[in-house]
């Protein structure tokens, strides 16, 4: 309860917490890079499900005329009473095939089909329940053995930076010595900037922050892109049972930070900056997409009204595209008037009624200049 | 059929004698003739030794080229003999003893001793994706810096080629007195752009334009007496350690090469995968060799090992528990090595000559007539 002098709204963060707790959480989360990089191991173990139980990896044979495709999987789980309903947009095909050159556009229309989706629901009548398939973030994975990022890599990233949250992380690090991953991680950053990529940037602490979170922020900084392992088997290391991968030399633990990144990411994924990827999807991403594609129809139609008619036909498509959405937004601004207008009717009769009742005529004169 | 005169071969009484013992008694029925389908048999018997397959598939044509209404003489088993004899020196039962000490086992000293003179060739290719370790396993498996980026200016070293570059350097190491010139072959680029569509043809080129080489030497008037021999004697591919399948792009390679050059497939960067991710792999494509490379040294029990160290442990290159680079090198330096150059000579080289001058007969022209080189033999010139 308040106390004296206090107004009492300090306890708006917990009612936002209470509804959206009830509502639950969404998120959704691509994965790109090439077959056999440990994807699926690396959602499994991320989130601790079986997304990919009784899968069929497919031969040889069935990769050849395989192309890129979108297969979405979605789960929901719960931890502590808040419940997470998540989606997996995965892209089987990618990098396999001999010649790669259009990979990168498959997944870019599905990018930008969600966006559109998105923009219809938003500007559509009813928007109680749209559903948001718009992708939070795109895990894209780099092989271990290369010399750094390949042309495929660079491609990928340059086209969709600005479409989608990319964080680029090092598979299988396991492969690697922590030598080799530092110098690994180096090249990777170097010829991102070198060819003007902007993967995920982690925002700034705030200055008011306790120091713990600055230092977990500038560890988690230091360390993107993130090497990491996955694995779905439980082996027994001096008597804990932890995730890991035996090998004759020795025993990795997927959770272990000195032999991975995994935790790094899971922290960053999911404890401490879900909320921002969404954000920055919603606030950077989508708004440039809306932006692009308003300024594009608009174009389109001044273009079209300017053609003299001996020109060949105009598209009658995005003509009519822009004229649907003229006709929505003038349609919603008449019956905006008309609620303004009935709700002056109804003040102006219930000033006629109080005047009846003996209010000066001077009330009455202001009123009316106020209607004008 | 009557033999031709020049390949009359003259057989001791002794054999003959033996030959025709054995015939007799195949023929059962004492008709004077043997099934030809039985043929095998009584080469065997009379030889005393196992036929090879392909020595078998001989006998059997030549029965039944020889043979009317299924049936062979003694005349046309001295034939097939007499062929079958020429093209070997194993005659098993037949071969004529000797009583004492001649001194024919000195020849195999003899030739090793010219052939170390001469010294011994090798050339191998390293065909494989950027990163995937093939410089640093040609060094471990040679314990020497032969890869080509280990011997190139470092400028060269750092940008991913554009294409597909086949470049090669070559070394002299020695050992015990034993010579070897050692080829490295590597190709650069192959595999790493984002349209890799027939990124294997220079590859192929290479090798063809080696034979290409050693043909037009051999064939040349006044040709070297010891011809140097460029072709690649086996081609390591390298796979990576996915765990999954073979990529589309191994298989093009593959497909394609597999016929004019040993082709080994090396799983690459091993210690990724775990032994039971080994297994599967293997069993599901058949491969051998799940390798590591290393060119650093640690101490492991007092001895000194080639390893890679990591945070968990220290993978051991040589040790038959962690990776299969014993094998392979056991099989490419001290087993086969002399079968690889071998099946490339033999099997390789001859068919792309066969190839080659099949297609070149018609042309060929001497003092401006057209000449079939088939029929032609001294005797008509």
């Amino acid at each position: 309860m308040p106390s004296v002098g206090e107004i009492g709204f300090a306890t708006l963060p917990e009612q936002i917490h209470r509804k959206s707790v009830k509502k639950g959480f969404d998120f959704t989360m691509m994965v790109v890079g090439e077959s056999g990089l440990g994807k699926s191991t690396l959602i499994n173990s991320l989130f601790l499900a079986d997304l990919y139980k009784d899968r069929k990896i497919p031969n040889v044979e069935e990769k050849l005329d395989r192309t890129v495709t979108i297969e979405k999987k979605t789960m929901e789980i719960e931890e502590k009473g808040v419940k997470l309903k998540l989606t997996i947009v995965d892209t089987p095909g990618f990098g396999e095939a001999v010649n790669c050159e259009n990979n990168w556009k498959v997944i870019e229309s599905y990018l930008t089909e969600q966006f559109n989706q998105f923009f219809k629901d938003e500007s559509g009548l009813n928007r109680k329940n749209i559903v948001d398939n718009r992708v939070h973030c795109c895990l894209y994975f780099i092989p271990p053995w290369g010399h750094g990022l390949r042309p495929l890599d660079i491609e990928f990233m340059k086209h969709l930076h600005q479409k989608v949250n990319v964080v680029p992380v090092i598979a299988k690090a396991d492969t690697l010595n922590a030598n080799e991953i530092r110098r690994l991680k180096d090249k990777v950053l170097r010829e991102l900037k070198e060819n003007e990529v902007h993967v995920y940037q982690l925002p700034d602490c705030d200055s008011d922050e306790d120091e713990e979170f600055k230092q977990q922020d500038h560890e988690l900084k230091q360390s993107i892109p993130f090497a990491v392992i996955g694995s779905t088997q439980v082996v027994e290391v001096n008597g804990r049972r932890v995730r890991g991968r035996i090998y004759p030399w020795g025993i990795v633990e997927v959770e272990n930070p000195i032999h991975s990144d995994f935790l790094k990411l899971r922290t960053f994924l999911v404890s401490t900056h879900m909320q921002d990827l969404k954000d920055v999807t919603r606030d950077v991403h989508y708004e440039n997409y809306r932006a692009q594609y308003l300024t594009k129809i608009s174009q389109q139609a001044s273009r079209e009204r300017g053609k003299l008619k001996r020109d060949s036909k105009p598209c009658e498509e995005s003509v009519e595209e822009t004229d649907l959405l003229l006709q929505q937004k003038e349609e919603e601004i008449r019956r905006m008037q008309d609620m303004l207008n009935q709700m002056h009717q109804k003040l102006k009769a219930a000033g006629r009624d109080s005047s009846e009742n003996g209010t000066d005529s001077d009330n009455r004169k202001d009123r009316e200049s106020v209607d004008l | 059929m009557e033999a031709e005169v020049n390949n009359r071969v003259f057989f001791p009484t002794h054999l003959e004698e033996a030959l025709r013992e054995t015939f007799l008694e195949a023929d059962t029925q004492g008709r004077g003739y043997v099934e030809s389908k039985n043929i095998v048999n009584v080469v065997r018997k009379v030889l005393g030794i196992f036929l090879t397959h392909t020595e078998k598939a001989k006998v059997i044509a030549k029965a039944e080229y020889l043979a009317t209404k299924g049936l062979l003489s003694v005349e046309d088993f001295f034939t097939i003999m007499a062929d079958t004899l020429v093209e070997t020196t194993h005659w098993g039962n037949l071969k004529t003893e000797i009583a004492g000490y001649v001194g024919i086992d000195t020849l195999q000293e003899q030739i090793r001793k010219k052939v170390l003179k001469r010294g011994f060739e090798f050339n191998i290719m390293v065909v494989g994706r950027s990163g995937l370790g093939k410089s640093t396993l040609i060094n471990t498996l040679f314990k020497a810096n032969v890869s080509l980026r280990s011997c190139s200016k470092s400028e060269e070293k750092v940008e991913i080629a554009k294409t597909t570059h086949v470049k090669s350097v070559s070394h002299v190491i020695e050992e015990k007195g034993v010579r070897l010139r050692l080829t490295v072959t590597d190709t650069p680029g192959f595999g790493d752009q984002i349209n890799n569509d027939k990124c294997w043809l220079p590859v192929l080129d290479y090798i063809n334009e080696q034979y290409e080489n050693y043909l037009s030497e051999e064939q040349s008037v006044s040709r070297k007496k010891h011809i140097p021999d460029t072709r690649i004697h086996c081609c390591l591919y390298f796979i990576a350690p996915t765990g999954h399948s073979l990529s589309p792009l191994d298989i093009e390679f593959m497909r394609r090469l597999d016929r004019c050059v040993n082709i080994v497939p090396v799983i690459a960067k091993a210690d990724t995968l775990t032994v039971e991710e080994r297994t599967d792999f293997k069993q599901r494509e058949m491969l051998p060799f799940a390798v590591v490379g290393s060119n650093q040294q640690y101490p492991v029990n007092g001895r000194t090992v080639y390893g890679r160290r990591t945070q968990w442990g220290l993978v051991e290159v040589e040790n038959k528990g962690h990776c299969e680079f014993s094998d392979l090198r056991d099989m490419l330096i001290r087993t086969h090595m002399q079968d690889l150059v071998e099946v490339t000579r033999s099997v390789h080289y001859e068919n792309f000559r066969h190839e080659r001058l099949a297609s070149r007969r018609g042309r060929t022209q001497i003092n401006g007539q057209v000449i079939d080189m088939d029929s032609m033999n001294e005797s008509s010139l």
